[in-house]
C-alpha cells in the first residue's frame, strides 16, 4: 500500500485549529504513521483565514502536497479558498446548521459538531473532539489511541473531561463511519518515531548542548524557541530572560557569554536588525554565541507568520567590520537538533557567532522522524584549565596565534582578569589606539576562517549523479527539492541537488569543482533574488543558468518544483 | 589587605582636571575600604569617557558598546552572582542611547552599581547636548539653545520604584565615596548620579557652578519617604540635593529566579541525562 493522504483543517484563528492538528498529528503517528504537518496562519490572534495541513502516509514525508483528500472546515471561508485543491473523492466535513452552502455536491458531509457537543458536554468547546471522531470515523481509525492521548493531556484534570471528550469523539465516529473513503488508516503499533517541529528541535538542541542562558524579545517566527525553553527552565536549570528589546538581547547573551555560560538568542528579520551592532560587538571581543533567525518576508514588518529565506546574505554581511562568522541552516527538525550542537561547539572553538538560519517552514512544520540521540552530543568547551592557569604569569586574553585562536578563560576561573572591549583592543583586551598592532589583530580574527572552512561538512548530494542538472539550494527546501528530484527521476527526466545546510564559510574549492561538471545550474530559493547562489557566484565566479524561485509567503511544494522545472528548464539528460 | 595600589590601572586619556578622576578616585577608596579585591569585581561600561574609567581601575572589564552596559551588567550577574557588578557610564549612554535598558533594569532591580558620570554634555563627541543639559543652553548643535527641557534620571527612578536613588558630586569626595561604598553595599540596583564637571566642553555647569548650588541632605533626611524623595528629585536650579534620596528595600532580581538557588548558573554542572526522557514527549 501506498498511502498518502492529505487532511486540511481550515477556520478562523481561535477556534482550535492546532487542538485538532495537533490531536490527528500524534494518533496518526501512535497509529504508526508518519506524518507532516504545517500550518499557515495570518497575523491575529482571533479570525481571518488560517490552515493546517496534516499528511499522512506510511513512507517518511519531509514536505506538504497541495492536493486536499480531507477538508475539515470550521468555517464557509475555508470550503470557498481550497474547493480547487480537493481531490475527485475527497470530503469536506462541516457543520451544515452554522455554516449555510449555496453549493451541492456529494462530498460535502455536514457534521452538526456544536449540536452534538452541547448535548453531550453542554459546551460547544468540546465540538472539535467531533470533529476529530469524525476524521477517525472516515478512516476507520480505532479510537483506542485517542484515549490515551487524552489521558494524557489532561491527566490533571477532573476525570469527567476525559470521559466527555471520548463520548464526543464517538458521535462524530458514528457520523462518518459508514461514509466510503477511498483509504482506510488502520491503527496499528507505534514505530517509536518523534514528532517534532524545527523550534522544539533547536530549542532541545540547546538544552542538549549545555546551553544555559537564553534571551530574546518575542517575534514570529522566532518565539516557539523562547516558548519552549522556557517551559523547560526549571528542569535543565536554564536562566530564560526575555529582553526588553532584541539589542538588550544580544548584549545580554554577549555578557552571559563573557561570563561563562553558553548562550543563545533568537529573532527574526526586524529584531535582527536591531542585534547588528551587538553582532559586531561579538565579533570583536570574541565571545561564542548562537544566534538563531528565523526568517520572515521582508521587508520590514513584512509578512509577519508566513515563510522566506530572504534574509541569508543580510546575516553573512550583518554587522560593522570585518570578522569571522559561521552560518548553519538546518534542513530538518532533526538537522537542527545536531547542528545546533555544531553551532555551540564551533562558536566555542573558534569564539565567534554561529548564526543558525531557520524560517516560518522549519518552525512550525511538524515531522515524523527517528528519536534523536543524545549520546552523539558532545559538549566541548575550549576554555584553558586551571592547571594551565595557574601556570601563567600573565595572562593575555587576546595573544596572537597562527590559527587566531586566543587563550579564552572566564571571570572567577582563576586569579587572572578578564578583560572585554569593543574598542580595539592590545593582547591583553585593553584599549589600543596603536595603529600597527591594529592590523595584527585584525589579522589575527581573520585567520580562523582558514580553519572554520574545514570544519563546514559538505552538501548532501541527491538524484542521479549522472544528471547535467543540478538544482542548488539550502536550509529549509530540502524537504520539497528531494521529493522534487525523486519525482523527476521517476519520470526519468535526470536531474540532482546539491542541498546545503552549512552555508558559511563557503567550500569554495569544492563548489568551483563540482559545479563546473554541469550543464544547467538552478538555483531553488524561497527568496526573490537567489540570494545564497549569488554567494557562490561572488565566491567562485559561477553563475546559475536558471533560478526557481518564491516569494509570496509559502513554501514550495515538490509539484510546484517539479512544474517550474518541466516548464522553465527542460534540459534533462546525462553529461 | 588590599591599596588602593592594586587598584590603579592604565594610564588615563582624561582631559587634565576632568570631573572623571574624582569618580575614579573615589570608587577606588571605596572598594578598598570594602575590602574588595579585583578579581571579585567586573566593571561594566558602554562608550564615552566615563566608559573608559574600568581600564583605569583594576577588575575584570566587560566595556561593551554605547549605551549597552546594563544588559550584560545583568547577565554577567545572572550567570555568575557571586561577583560585584560595578557599571560606570555617563549620561548620553545610560539616559540617552541606552534609556529602555535602564527603565527596565529598574524595574528588574539586579544587585549592580550604576555610577552614571553626569556632565550634563557630550564630551567624546566634543560639546553636543545631552539628555541631561538644561533647557536654553547654547552648543554647537543647539544654537538657538536647547529647546527641550532636561531629563531627570533622579524623578524617574524614584517613579519606577527604584531601590536605591543618589546623587553625588566630584567636589564632595568624601561624601561621594561613601555613597559609592553604599550603593556597592545595597542589595538591589543602585543608581548614583554624579555631578561632575566637563572641563573642555561644558563652560556653563564647572566646579564653581555646582559649589554655588548643591547641598547635602540634612542627617535627619528620611529617604524612605517617597513623596519627599520625589520633592528632593525634582529640586533643580538654585539649590541642588545631593546624598541618598530614596531607599525602598525590595527584592532583588537574581535572588528572584528559582534557578538560581542552586547557586551560581556558570557553576551549576551541565547535566543533559535528562534529555532521553524529554525525547519522550514527542512520541
Amino acid at each position: 500500500m501506498n498511502l498518502d493522504y492529505n487532511i486540511v483543517i481550515g477556520g478562523k484563528a481561535g477556534q482550535g485549529l492546532q487542538t485538532i492538528s495537533d490531536a490527528l498529528s500524534k494518533l496518526f503517528l501512535r497509529g504508526g504513521y508518519e506524518v507532516f504537518t504545517s500550518q499557515d496562519y495570518m497575523s491575529r490572534v482571533r479570525g481571518g483565514h488560517n490552515f493546517f495541513m496534516i499528511r499522512i502516509s506510511d513512507r517518511p514525508l519531509c514536505a506538504q502536497k497541495p492536493k486536499i483528500d480531507l477538508l475539515i472546515a470550521l468555517d464557509q471561508e475555508t470550503i470557498d479558498i481550497h474547493w480547487l485543491e480537493l481531490e475527485p473523492e475527497a470530503f469536506i466535513f462541516y457543520d451544515g446548521e452554522s455554516i449555510h452552502l449555496s453549493r451541492e455536491d456529494k462530498r460535502l458531509v455536514s457534521i452538526s459538531w456544536d449540536k452534538i457537543a452541547t448535548t453531550i458536554g453542554g459546551n460547544t468547546i468540546f465540538a472539535n473532539t467531533v470533529a476529530v471522531g469524525a476524521c477517525c470515523g472516515l478512516l476507520n481509525f480505532d479510537l483506542g489511541l485517542l484515549a490515551g492521548l487524552l489521558q494524557e493531556a489532561f491527566a490533571k484534570k477532573d476525570p469527567k473531561i476525559i470521559e466527555t471528550n471520548l463520548q464526543c469523539a464517538k458521535a462524530g465516529y458514528e457520523v462518518t463511519k459508514n461514509l466510503k473513503s477511498k483509504v482506510t488508516i488502520q491503527a496499528g503499533t507505534t514505530s517509536g518515531k518523534m514528532y517534532i517541529n524545527g523550534s522544539e528541535a533547536i530549542g532541545l538542541g540547546a538544552i542538549a548542548s549545555g546551553m544555559k542562558f537564553y534571551s530574546g524579545y518575542p517575534m514570529t517566527p522566532s518565539t516557539g524557541i523562547l516558548n519552549y525553553l522556557a517551559g523547560k527552565s526549571d528542569e535543565f536549570g536554564l536562566v530564560v530572560e526575555q529582553a526588553e528589546d532584541e539589542i538588550a538581547a544580544i548584549n545580554l547573551v554577549a555578557g552571559a557569554a563573557y561570563a561563562g555560560v553558553r548562550a543563545m538568542t533568537a529573532t527574526s528579520g526586524g529584531g535582527f536588525c536591531l542585534m547588528t551592532e551587538g553582532v559586531s560587538l561579538i565579533g570583536c571581543i570574541e565571545v561564542p554565541v548562537v544566534l538563531v533567525l528565523a526568517q520572515r518576508p521582508g521587508p520590514s514588518t513584512g509578512l509577519p507568520t508566513r515563510t522566506e529565506q530572504g534574509d541569508l546574505e543580510f546575516a553573512l554581511f550583518a554587522g560593522q567590520g570585518e570578522f569571522p562568522r559561521f552560518i548553519f541552516a538546518p534542513r530538518t527538525p532533526e538537522d537542527a537538533f545536531y547542528l545546533t550542537q555544531k553551532a555551540f561547539n564551533l562558536a566555542d572553538k573558534y569564539q565567534v557567532l554561529s548564526i543558525i538560519m531557520s524560517d516560518q517552514h522549519l518552525a512550525d512544520s511538524g515531522w515524523t522522524l527517528a528519536k534523536f540521540d543524545p549520546e552523539k552530543i558532545k559538549i566541548e568547551r575550549y576554555l584553558l584549565a586551571a592547571q594551565t592557569l595557574a601556570g601563567m604569569q600573565e595572562y593575555r586574553r587576546y595573544d596572537l596565534s597562527e590559527t587566531g585562536i586566543s587563550p579564552r578563560t572566564i571571570p572567577g576561573a582563576s586569579r587572572h582578569l578578564v578583560i572585554a572591549d569593543s574598542d580595539e583592543h592590545d593582547s591583553r583586551g585593553h584599549i589600543t589606539e596603536d595603529l600597527s598592532w591594529r592590523e595584527e589583530i585584525v589579522k589575527k580574527r581573520l585567520a580562523k576562517y582558514k580553519y572554520m572552512r574545514e570544519e563546514i561538512s559538505l552538501p548532501i548530494k541527491y538524484g542521479d549523479s549522472a544528471s547535467k542538472t543540478v538544482l542548488i539550494g539550502w536550509g529549509s527546501t530540502y524537504g520539497a527539492m528531494k521529493e522534487a528530484v525523486d519525482m523527476l527521476n521517476a519520470k526519468n527526466k535526470k536531474v540532482v541537488m546539491l542541498h546545503f545546510n552549512e552555508l558559511w564559510p563557503l567550500p569554495v574549492e569544492y563548489l568551483g569543482r563540482e559545479l563546473s561538471q554541469y550543464d544547467n545550474i538552478v538555483a531553488v530559493e524561497n527568496n526573490a533574488t537567489a540570494q545564497f547562489m549569488r554567494i557562490i557566484t561572488g565566491q567562485t565566479g559561477i553563475l546559475p543558468t536558471h533560478k526557481i524561485l518564491r516569494f509570496n509567503g509559502q513554501p514550495f511544494y515538490p509539484q510546484l518544483i517539479v512544474d517550474r522545472l518541466e516548464k522553465e528548464v527542460h534540459v534533462y539528460g546525462d553529461r | 589587605m588590599v591599596t588602593v595600589k592594586d587598584f590603579i590601572g592604565e594610564e588615563s586619556a582624561w582631559c587634565p582636571g576632568c570631573g572623571n578622576f574624582g569618580i575614579l578616585i573615589a570608587l577606588q577608596k571605596a572598594v578598598v575600604e570594602l575590602n574588595l579585591e579585583p578579581q571579585q569585581i567586573l566593571f561594566v561600561s558602554g562608550i564615552g569617557q566615563a566608559s573608559k574609567l574600568p581600564h583605569y581601575i583594576r577588575g575584570h572589564i566587560f566595556n561593551g558598546l554605547h549605551g549597552r552596559a546594563i544588559p550584560p551588567a545583568i547577565a554577567a550577574k545572572l550567570v555568575n552572582h557571586e561577583i560585584k557588578v560595578i557599571i560606570t557610564d555617563g549620561d548620553g549612554g545610560t539616559y540617552g542611547e541606552g534609556g529602555n535598558h535602564f527603565i527596565h533594569a529598574i524595574r528588574r532591580n539586579p544587585d549592580i552599581t550604576l555610577i552614571v558620570h553626569n556632565n550634563q554634555i557630550y564630551g567624546l563627541t566634543k560639546g553636543q547636548a545631552s539628555p541631561t543639559t538644561d533647557q536654553g543652553v547654547v552648543t554647537k548643535i543647539q544654537a538657538h539653545g536647547v529647546p527641550v527641557p532636561a531629563f531627570n534620571p533622579l524623578a524617574v527612578a524614584i517613579a519606577l520604584n527604584a531601590s536605591f536613588v543618589a546623587r553625588g558630586f566630584v567636589g564632595e569626595p568624601e561624601q561621594l565615596k561613601n555613597l559609592i561604598k553604599q550603593g556597592i553595599q545595597h542589595q538591589g540596583l543602585s543608581l548614583i548620579d554624579v555631578l561632575q564637571p566637563c572641563v573642555s566642553f561644558n563652560k556653563i555647569n564647572t566646579y564653581q557652578w555646582y559649589r554655588q548650588r548643591a547641598y547635602k541632605l540634612p542627617d535627619d533626611y528620611n529617604p524612605k519617604d517617597k513623596a519627599k524623595a520625589m520633592e528632593k528629585a525634582n529640586e533643580w536650579g538654585d539649590h541642588i540635593p545631593l546624598g541618598l534620596l530614596y531607599l525602598n528595600l525590595r527584592p532583588v532580581y537574581e535572588e528572584q529566579i528559582p534557578v538560581l538557588k542552586n547557586g551560581p548558573l556558570v557553576k551549576q554542572p551541565v547535566d543533559v541525562s535528562k534529555i532521553a526522557q524529554v525525547l519522550e514527549e514527542f512520541c
